[in-house]
């Protein structure tokens, strides 16, 4: 029972959605069903949220090793919701300004700016940066010219590495003849990107669509049950 | 809200008015759009109506206009005016404003379309245009037909889309049944799907854990849906050799059908008392945040395997690379084209888009799963098959420099019908460019 | 030697790739740059259009993302201020709309003739991602009414006559992931013909590629395009050349520079190791 329903749930739903996409009177149902999600979506932050802080409630009671971290996560995790949820520091919005809580959530000078800009930005852009450092290590550890293949993938690579920057001009310059000049590292850059690059991706792209058709297919017609927890 | 008669002794007063003063200042007035068609937009469901006009002579931007330079400037046209009035209503009540010309909208010198989206189903409405000049001067109107919006049952733009459908569907079903005869079908091995065992049994005996990150999308992402069924399969084999499994999540939803999908995997196992809720947990919904959190577990608890398998963005790498340096085996999925290159330098195992989703189908071994793949690789021979002709057709056409005959009308056919919007339509008939306002 | 190669610690690794980064940062290099077909595509798109068309600007992206697309986002908004387009700003990421109020700062600093609501304007956030486009398409009202700072969009001159996003001459969308160009091309522009430019990430970009010319007018990918971008504006509008803010991605192209040498110092002394290494086994 507690698996057949939300089968029976899932197949009806999708079909309807499905024969919908061809009939005008239904066409705006597919939208509709994605605001429901977004509305359960928003309900289950909550089932998250309080799972977050759960754990590390329990670790913290717990005293077990790492506990201050959690403390951290804790007071991190309040003190934001505190600042966002009543919009400390923000002012009401000047065509209301008699109503509270009216003002821009994100108004610069307010707590949650704060936050925002001297917190989650320099965060999460450092994150992001420590790429730079990953595909380093990666392409010294696993471009290796095993094959004939992967040495065609390396010298492309290095092509397109160098093509990206002036230095894919710059080492041609002053002895390149014209005829030649489509040899240089930016031209043939341009050239990968459009025709083999362009070739391989939309492949790639052709296979994955029927692949999510096809799964798509097994789940509405309740083949693949295993999403529900069943093997 | 003026009254009929007032209006229209209003209009009779502007235009008599504007005609003397247009007489006294010696100004043209801007020549009217003619030829104004409104038609029921086809394939909806009555809800809209199009228009379409030819521009005014004096319109600098009508191509026709051929001394366009030269035009009287107070004649040029700033502006088309469209007005509507409703002359039946399909029994229900109206204002007594709209069953009177109104202004409805406003297009620019140059376009010659407008889509009305305003219309009721099985209304009547008039229509009418003018062009506006300049200086204010409006041209005489120009009108049309009445027309009645009506819905359309089904939508024939896109017949070909459904037939494909029809066609793959088929094919799968056909083979599903097909398979749940009992004959048998070969399917070639994944060897990243092999090695995920391996990589359960190699954290058991190190006596560490297994880590399995479902990507971070929703779970009304099908690639979520598919990391699931693998996560159902690696939460099976873990509990047969008892290993520990970590499954932090990106949202509060993944989280909880996660922990419904492993439940099921340890009952299924015969260790229910061995599953642990608390181990499949949400950290955020941050994409770097979480890249943080899990790395930071990954460094901390060095987990044995580290299984990815879902939607990943650019978290990929540093992922992979911090599970390559803590010397993890590892084994990625997913249907992200421009997250494989990473995986496949920082993992021992990747599954490759299709792979990926013929997982569920492989590691549940059904044979009613296992027809789906057969029928899915049916389908795909017949998308190739399409796509070669349409790149024999397309050749041809090139190299013999031809503008008409079967070739052009096949390709148009398939560009235009088929893979277009204009349904079944009939062969050699239209030549519209399906990019329509590019061209 | 051969096996401290082999053994190297990645953290020299991760020095090497920080001094690359830091140094070119810290000296100001900037290199000359050639302007590619690609990036005039992008360019034309915007510069053809006669002054006062409608523009879609979404920026998609997160401060993650910033360092690679911020100027990108600066440069088109810049380029649309001084071509007179109307500018329509919104987001569809939750951390999109800062991103956006940047590009404003601009406006506002830069442009000061420029007039909020009449020049310009910045629709309200709204959940949702591919919904979002999918509405707008059809009816702005049914997602939007308001505008940033809650005003109705009846009541801004630049809105009023506005039904949907089809009403508009162009769409710039700035994008770092899902929900993005992907989705901006499968919504609006390919069923509704709407012309589309793309600003992407260098991940993004060969995925981007396959749209153009039909699905998208141009895409920029990543910094490099970016800095071709500026120097396009540029070479057009000379007054601009000399605001230092408006060469952001030029002065980036000198780490990218160094830091791909860098790059493939390390692959080819990665294939040193290996083939020696590997010469040695057989031995």
């Amino acid at each position: 029972m507690k698996r057949t329903v939300p089968l029976i749930i899932a197949i009806i739903a999708g079909f309807v959605l499905l024969i919908a996409n061809f009939i005008p009177y239904a066409e705006g149902w597919g939208l509709k069903a994605q605001e429901w999600f977004n509305i359960l979506a928003v309900g289950a932050m909550i089932l998250g949220g309080g799972n977050l802080v759960k754990l590390h409630l329990i670790k913290i009671s717990g005293q077990r090793k790492g506990w201050g971290y959690s403390a951290v996560t804790i007071g991190c995790f309040v003190g934001t919701l505190i600042f966002g949820l009543f919009k400390i520091g923000v002012h009401p919005n000047e065509i209301y300004p008699n109503v509270g809580w009216s003002g821009y959530y994100l108004e610069g000078g307010s707590g949650l700016w704060w936050i925002y800009q001297h917190m989650i930005v320099p965060l999460t852009s450092m994150m992001f940066a420590m790429l730079a450092f990953y595909v380093a290590t990666a392409a010294f550890r696993a471009f290796r010219a095993k094959n004939t293949e992967a040495t065609l993938l390396l010298v492309t690579a290095g092509v397109v590495l160098l093509g990206q920057t002036y230095a894919g001009v710059w080492l041609f310059e002053g002895w390149l003849p014209e005829s030649m000049q489509w040899l240089r590292f930016d031209h043939l850059t341009e050239w990968v990107m459009n025709i083999p690059n362009t070739g391989g991706t939309r492949a790639i792209t052709i296979g994955i669509a029927l692949g999510v058709v096809a799964t798509s297919l097994r789940i509405l017609l309740g083949v693949d049950r295993s999403y529900l927890g069943q093997d | 809200m003026k009254k009929s008669h007032t209006f229209y002794i209003g209009v009779f007063v502007s235009l008599a008015y504007s005609g003397v003063a247009s007489a006294l200042s010696f100004e043209t007035l801007p020549e009217p759009p003619t030829n104004l068609v409104v038609i029921d937009t086809p394939d909806d469901a009555g809800n809209s109506v199009e228009l379409d006009w030819a521009l005014s002579g004096t319109d600098i931007f009508n191509p026709l206009n051929e001394n366009a330079s030269d035009t009287d400037p107070s004649a040029i046209v700033s502006t088309y005016s469209i007005e509507r009035k409703i002359s039946d209503a399909n029994g229900s009540e109206l204002d007594e404003a709209d069953s009177n010309w109104q202004k409805v909208s406003e297009a620019g010198a140059g376009e010659s379309h407008w889509t009305d989206r305003t219309v009721e189903r099985g209304w009547t409405y008039d229509y009418r245009i003018c062009s506006v000049g300049n200086q204010g001067d409006s041209s005489i109107w120009c009108d049309a037909e009445p027309v009645t919006p009506v819905m359309q049952m089904f939508n024939m733009s896109k017949v070909w889309l459904a037939i494909f459908m029809l066609i793959f569907g088929g094919f799968i079903a056909y083979y599903i049944n097909y398979a749940r005869s009992g004959k048998p079908l070969w399917v070639r091995k994944i060897a990243g799907l092999e090695a995920i065992d391996e990589a359960v049994g190699r954290a058991t005996e190190m006596g560490r854990p297994v880590l399995f990150v479902i990507g971070i999308q929703d779970i009304n992402e099908i690639q979520t849906l598919a990391g699931l069924t693998v996560l159902s399969r690696v939460a099976k084999t873990a509990a047969e050799y008892g290993a520990q499994i970590e499954v932090p999540t990106c949202r509060s939803l993944v989280m909880a059908a996660a922990r419904e999908t492993v439940e099921a995997a340890y009952l299924a196992a015969g260790a229910p008392d061995a599953y642990q809720p608390d181990r499949i947990h949400y950290l955020t919904d941050e994409q770097f945040a979480f890249v943080a959190g899990v790395t930071g577990y990954m460094v901390r608890e060095e987990p044995a395997a580290c299984i990815y398998m879902g939607g990943f963005y650019a978290e990929s790498l540093i992922l992979a690379e911090t599970g390559n340096h803590i010397g993890a085996i590892q084994v990625a999925g997913t249907a992200m084209p421009s997250q494989l290159p990473f995986f496949v330098a920082s993992c021992d195992y990747t599954l490759i888009g299709e792979e990926f989703f013929a997982a569920s189908a492989y590691l549940s071994g059904d044979p009613l799963q296992i027809g789906s793949l057969k029928g899915q690789d049916y389908g795909k021979f017949f998308s190739v098959l399409i796509l070669v002709a349409g790149i024999f057709i397309a050749s041809i056409i090139s190299l013999s420099h031809s503008e008409e005959g079967l070739a052009v009308d096949s390709l148009n056919y398939i560009k235009n019908n088929m893979l277009g919007s204009e349904g079944l339509g009939s062969f050699g008939g239209g030549d519209t460019d399906i990019e329509g306002d590019d061209s | 030697m051969l096996k401290i190669l082999q053994n190297i610690d990645r953290r020299w690794v991760f020095l090497s790739m920080l001094l690359a980064v830091a140094i070119p940062v810290l000296a100001k290099t900037v290199f000359p740059v050639n302007i590619s077909p690609q990036t005039m595509m992008v360019f034309n798109a915007i510069e053809d259009l006669p002054e006062g068309s409608r523009i879609l600007l979404s920026y998609d992206f997160d401060p993650a993302s910033q360092g690679e697309l911020l100027p990108m986002a600066q440069a088109f908004t810049r380029h649309c201020s001084i071509k007179g387009h109307k500018q329509y700003y919104m987001a569809l990421w939750p951390l999109g709309p800062p991103m956006v109020d940047l590009s404003i700062d601009t406006i506002e600093s830069e442009y000061p003739n420029l007039v909020y609501g009449e020049d310009y304007m910045k629709f309200d956030y709204k959940t949702g991602g591919e919904a979002v486009i999918r509405m707008i398409t059809q009816d702005l009202r049914g997602m939007f009414e308001l505008d940033s700072k809650g005003v109705s969009l009846d009541e801004i001159p630049m809105t009023k006559n506005i039904k949907n996003i089809q009403d508009m001459d162009l769409i710039i969308n700035v994008s770092a992931g899902d929900p993005g160009t992907k989705q901006w091309v499968q919504f609006a522009a390919t069923p509704f013909g709407i012309t589309t430019v793309s600003g992407c990430t260098g991940v993004q970009a060969p995925q981007m590629y396959p749209y153009i010319p039909e699905q998208l007018a141009g895409v920029l990918g990543a910094i490099k395009a970016a800095a071709e971008y500026e120097a396009a504006i540029d070479e057009v509008y000379p007054s601009i050349a000399s605001n230092p803010k408006a060469q952001e991605a030029k002065r980036r192209m000198g780490p990218q520079l160094v830091a791909h040498s860098l790059m493939i110092g390390l692959i080819i002394l990665g294939n040193i190791i290996f083939f020696v290494s590997r010469k040695r086994g057989l031995a």
